[in-house]
C-alpha cells in the first residue's frame, strides 16, 4: 500500500467535504453487510434447527403430503422478477431518473406482496387443515424458517414505502441513493435465503 | 387488560422483600439526589441523549458495576445458605428461591457485569486508540447501550413484579419449557437476555465496522495496537454467536407462547438441540468476554515493562487461532449427551488444543516483562494476579476437556470453579485492570493507588480462599446448585471456607467503590496534566486527559506500530496540534433512549400476555425508527476555531 505520510496533509474544504461523504457512504454499506451477515447466522440456525427436526413428524403428515411444487415455484418466480426490477430501481437511481426509480420500486412492492399474500393462503390452508405449528416439531421449523424470511420481507415491503415517500419528498439525494442501495442488498439477500429455502425445505421436503 | 398481571405478583416472602425494599429505596434515593442536585437537565443534556462513546462507555461501566452488586449480594446469599444449610439445618432460603437466585447470579453476572464492562471499555477506548473521532454509527452505538439498560431493568423488574426464571443460568428445556416452569420467571429470562442480546449484536456490527473503516490514516491491521486486534475478534465472534442466541430465544420463546415444539419433551421436540444450539453461542461468548481481557493485559504488560510487546505477531495469529477453534469446541459442555466416544474424542481433542494460542499468549506476557523495567502499579498487579489465576483455571479446563474425566466431574463444584476461575481471574481482573489503566484518559486524574492495590489483594486471596474449596468440593463429589446436603458428607467446613472467600471479595468490592470516592476528592493531587499518565505506548495517549468529545484535534497520520511511543521517542509531541481544522461530529439524540424504553414495554408486555400493549409499543417503535432513519441532518460541524477554544482550554 501505499501512501503519502507527510506531516500535515494539505486538503480543502471542498475535497475534506467530498471525502467525508465518501468514506461514510462504504462504511455504511460495509456495516450493513456485517448485519447481513449476522442475519445469516440467524437463518443459518432455523436452516440447522429444520434439518433436526425435519424428520419429527409426530405422526403427523411429511413435506412431501404437504408442500404443492408448482405453487412455491410460482412464489419463488414473483421474487426473482422483484430482484431483477430491484436491480434496474438502482439502475435507474443512478441515472438519477426519479419517476422511473418510483415505477420501479411499486413493482418490487406489489411483487412483494404478491409474495407474501401468496405464503399466507399457503399457511392459511396448512392451518386449516389441522396442520399448524401445533402439530408436529416438523411443522414448527417449517412454519419459523419460512415465517422469518416472510417476516423479513415484510420488513422489505415497509421499507418500500419510506423509500418511496423519501424519493417523492425530498428526491434521489445523496442519503436516499445510500439508503436505496441498502434496501437493493437487503432485497438481494432475502432472495438467496429464499433459494435455498426452496431448495433444502421444499426441494428435498418433497422428495422424501 | 393486564393479561397475567395480577397483584399476586406483587406478593413476595420475607427476604424478597428486603431486596425489593432495597432497590426501591435505592431508586428513589438517586432520584431525590438528581432532584437535589438539580441535575435533570444535565442528565438528559449530557448523558440520556448523548452519542459519544466515551459517555456510553462510562454509562455501560457504572450499570455493570451495579449490577456487580446485586449479583455479588446473590453470590453471598448462595454461599451462605451452602455454609449453613447442612444436616438438620435447611438454610434460610426455600429451594424456589434458591434457584431463583443462582439462575439471576449467572444470568446478570454474564450478562450484565462481565459484557457491561467490556462493552463499556470498548466504547472508551477503541475509537481513541484506532485514532479516530467516532465510532462507525454512532446513534446504534446508543441505541445497543439502551437496549442493554432495557435488559437489565427487565430482569430486575422480575424481582419486583412476579418472579425469575428457576432454571439456572441457561434455562435448558424441558425443565425451561411452559409445563415445568409456567410462571413469568423463564420469560423474563428470555425477553432479557433477547433485548441485550440484540443490543450486544448490534454493538458488535459497529466496532467491527469502525475497527475496518475508521483506523487512522497509516495504521495498517499490522500496525494495529493488541487491544484492538482482539476487539476485532471478539465482535467477529459476536457477529457469528449472538444470532445464534437470537435464534434460540426466540424458539423457546415460541415454544412458551405459540405452542411450538421445537424442545419440548412430546410433538417431536427435541431439548438436546437446544443445549446445542445455546452453547454454539455460549461458547464463542466465553471468548468474546476473555479476548478483550487479553487485549487489555497485552497493553497494561508492554506499558509497564516498558518494553514492546514480545511477539505481536504471534499474539495477533494466537487471536485469529482462538476465534476459529472456539466455534469448534462447544460439545465439550455436554460430553455426557452421549454423542459417542467418536464425537466426544473430536471435541476433546479441539479443546485441548485451543490451550496452545492461549499459553502462547501467556508466554508473550512473560517475555513481555522479561528484561523489561517493570513497574507494578495497580493495573500491572490485577495482571500477575491473572497469570497465576488464568494458568489454575487453564490446566483446571484441560482436565476437563478428558471426556472420562468430565463424565466424573461434570456439573459438579469442580466446573464451578473452573469457570469461576476463568471468568474472575481472566475476565474480570482483565477489565479492573483496563479500568484502573484508562480511567485517567477519561476522567482526567488516576484512581488511588495504595486503595487499588488493597482492593487488589482482597479480590486475589477472596477469590482463593472462595474457589479452591470448590475444586476440593468437587472431587469430593459436591454438585452445583445444593440447596442442602447431608452433615455425614462432611462438606461443610469447605462451604464455610468458601463463604469467608465471597465475604473478603466483598470487601475488595467495597474498597473499590471507596477508591472511586476518594480519588474523586483528591483529584487535585492526582490530576493528569501530561495526556500520558502511564508512559504508554499506543494512540488513546496521544491526546489531552480527559479526552474532548471530538477525542483529536488533529489526524496526524500513523508510521509504526507503537505510533505514540515512537514519536516520542523521535521527540515529536503529539499532544501540540500544528493546525485547527472543522470537525464533523454527530448530534445527540433521545432516539436511542425512546427505541430502547419502547423496547422494554414491550419485553414487559409480552412477559405478562398483554398483547394490546405489545402491538402498540411495536407500533412506536417502528414508527421512531423510520422517523430517526429519514433524518438527513445528523451531523454538525465543529469550527476550527472552537476546536482551537477545546485545546487552548478557553472552553471546557
Amino acid at each position: 500500500m501505499s501512501m503519502e505520510l507527510t506531516d500535515k496533509p494539505v486538503i480543502t474544504q471542498k475535497d475534506r467535504y467530498v471525502k467525508t461523504q465518501e468514506t461514510d457512504h462504504s462504511k455504511t454499506l460495509f456495516g450493513f453487510w456485517a448485519y447481513l451477515m449476522t442475519d445469516c447466522v440467524l437463518f443459518a440456525s432455523l436452516f440447522a434447527v429444520f434439518a433436526v427436526l425435519r424428520n419429527n413428524t409426530n405422526g403427523g403428515p411429511g413435506g412431501s403430503e404437504l408442500f404443492d411444487l408448482p405453487f412455491v415455484l410460482t412464489e419463488t418466480i414473483i421474487l426473482l422478477i422483484s430482484s431483477f426490477v430491484c436491480g434496474m430501481v438502482l439502475l435507474a437511481a443512478q441515472r438519477r431518473a426519479r419517476n422511473y426509480v418510483l415505477a420501479a420500486l411499486a413493482i418490487v412492492f406489489l411483487l412483494g406482496l404478491a409474495f407474501i399474500a401468496l405464503e399466507l393462503t399457503e399457511f392459511t390452508h396448512l392451518v386449516h387443515e389441522g396442520n399448524s405449528w401445533r402439530r408436529s416439531g416438523f411443522l414448527s421449523a417449517f412454519f419459523t424458517l419460512v415465517g422469518t424470511h416472510g417476516l423479513h420481507i415484510t420488513v422489505g415491503l415497509l421499507w418500500i414505502m419510506v423509500m418511496m415517500a423519501q424519493i417523492m419528498r425530498k428526491g434521489l439525494i445523496d442519503p436516499v441513493l445510500r439508503r436505496l442501495s441498502l434496501f437493493a442488498m437487503f432485497w438481494h439477500f432475502l432472495d438467496v435465503v429464499w433459494i435455498f429455502i426452496f431448495s433444502l425445505v421444499y426441494l428435498l421436503g418433497s422428495m422424501q | 387488560m393486564f393479561g397475567r398481571l395480577t397483584l399476586d405478583a406483587f406478593k413476595h416472602d420475607f427476604i424478597v422483600m428486603g431486596g425489593v425494599a432495597t432497590m426501591i429505596l435505592g431508586l428513589l434515593g438517586l432520584i431525590a439526589l438528581i432532584t437535589y442536585l438539580k441535575r435533570w437537565r444535565w442528565l438528559w443534556k449530557e448523558w440520556i441523549t448523548t452519542v459519544d462513546p466515551k459517555k456510553i462507555g462510562v454509562m455501560y461501566i457504572i450499570v455493570a458495576l451495579v449490577m456487580l452488586l446485586r449479583g455479588g449480594a446473590d453470590a453471598l446469599m448462595m454461599r451462605t445458605q451452602q455454609a449453613l444449610s447442612s444436616g438438620a439445618s435447611h438454610g434460610f432460603l426455600n429451594s424456589d428461591h434458591f434457584q431463583q437466585v443462582f439462575t439471576a447470579h449467572g444470568s446478570m453476572m454474564i450478562f450484565f457485569v462481565a459484557m457491561g464492562l467490556m462493552f463499556g471499555i470498548i466504547n472508551i477506548v477503541i475509537p481513541l486508540q484506532i485514532g479516530a473521532r467516532d465510532v462507525a454509527f454512532p446513534f446504534l452505538n446508543a441505541t445497543s447501550f439502551w437496549l442493554f439498560v432495557s435488559g437489565v431493568v427487565l430482569m430486575n423488574a422480575s424481582l419486583i413484579i412476579g418472579e425469575f426464571a428457576a432454571t439456572g443460568w441457561l434455562a435448558y428445556p424441558p425443565l425451561s419449557e411452559l409445563a415445568y416452569s409456567p410462571g413469568v420467571g423463564v420469560d423474563y429470562w428470555i425477553w432479557s437476555l433477547q433485548i441485550a442480546g440484540v443490543g450486544s449484536l448490534l454493538s458488535g456490527v459497529n466496532f467491527f465496522t469502525t475497527i475496518l473503516k475508521m483506523r487512522r490514516k497509516g495504521m495498517t491491521l499490522m500496525k494495529m495496537p493488541l487491544f484492538s486486534w482482539s476487539v476485532l475478534n471478539a465482535m467477529i465472534l459476536v457477529i457469528f454467536a449472538f444470532p445464534i442466541l437470537t435464534a434460540t430465544l426466540a424458539l423457546l420463546a415460541l415454544d412458551r407462547t405459540m405452542g411450538t415444539h421445537f424442545f419440548t419433551s412430546d410433538g417431536g421436540g427435541n431439548a438436546m438441540m437446544y443445549v446445542n444450539l445455546i452453547w454454539a453461542w455460549g461458547h464463542p461468548e466465553v471468548y468474546i468476554l476473555i479476548l478483550p481481557a487479553f487485549g487489555i493485559f497485552s497493553e497494561v504488560v508492554a506499558t509497564f515493562s516498558r518494553k514492546r510487546l514480545f511477539g505481536y505477531t504471534s499474539m495477533v495469529v494466537a487471536l485469529g487461532a482462538i476465534t476459529l477453534l472456539s466455534f469448534s469446541v462447544w460439545l465439550h459442555h455436554f460430553f455426557t449427551m452421549g454423542a459417542g466416544a467418536d464425537v466426544n474424542a473430536f471435541f476433546g481433542i479441539t479443546t485441548m488444543i485451543i490451550s496452545i494460542p492461549t499459553g502462547v499468549k501467556v508466554f508473550n506476557w512473560l517475555f513481555t516483562m522479561y528484561k523489561g523495567r517493570i513497574v507494578l502499579k495497580t493495573p500491572m498487579l490485577w495482571f500477575l494476579g491473572f497469570v497465576v489465576t488464568f494458568t489454575i483455571g487453564g490446566v483446571a479446563g484441560v482436565l476437563l476437556s478428558v471426556p472420562p474425566a468430565d463424565f466424573q466431574l461434570h456439573n459438579s463444584l469442580f466446573l464451578v470453579a473452573h469457570f469461576h476461575t476463568m471468568i474472575i481471574g481472566g475476565v474480570v481482573f482483565g477489565y479492573f485492570a483496563g479500568i484502573t489503566y484508562w480511567f485517567p484518559k477519561i476522567f482526567g486524574f488516576k484512581l488511588n493507588e495504595r486503595i487499588g492495590k488493597y482492593a487488589f489483594w482482597c479480590w486475589l486471596v477472596g477469590f482463593c480462599v472462595a474457589f479452591i474449596p470448590l475444586y476440593a468440593l468437587g472431587l469430593m463429589g459436591a454438585t452445583r446448585r445444593l440447596d442442602h446436603y447431608d452433615a455425614s458428607l462432611g462438606w461443610q467446613w469447605l462451604f464455610i471456607v468458601a463463604a469467608v472467600g465471597v465475604v473478603i471479595i466483598m470487601l475488595g468490592i467495597a474498597l473499590q467503590i471507596l477508591q472511586f470516592i476518594v480519588s474523586f476528592f483528591e483529584r487535585k493531587w492526582n490530576r493528569d496534566l501530561t495526556g500520558d499518565p502511564w508512559n504508554a505506548r499506543t494512540l488513546e495517549w496521544a491526546t489531552r486527559s480527559p479526552v474532548p468529545h471530538y477525542n483529536f484535534a488533529e489526524l496526524t497520520p500513523v508510521t509504526s506500530r507503537d505510533a505514540f511511543w515512537e514519536a516520542k521517542q523521535q521527540g515529536i509531541d503529539l499532544h501540540k496540534p500544528a493546525k485547527f481544522t472543522d470537525i464533523q461530529m454527530p448530534k445527540n439524540t433521545p432516539m436511542g433512549f425512546i427505541i430502547a424504553m419502547l423496547t422494554l414495554i414491550a419485553g414487559f408486555s409480552v412477559v405478562w400476555h398483554i398483547w394490546w400493549l405489545v402491538i402498540v409499543a411495536f407500533v412506536a417503535i417502528v414508527t421512531t425508527i423510520i422517523i430517526r432513519l429519514s433524518d438527513d441532518n445528523t451531523e454538525y460541524i465543529l469550527p476550527a476555531k472552537d476546536v482551537e477554544k477545546f485545546e487552548s482550554g478557553q472552553i471546557a
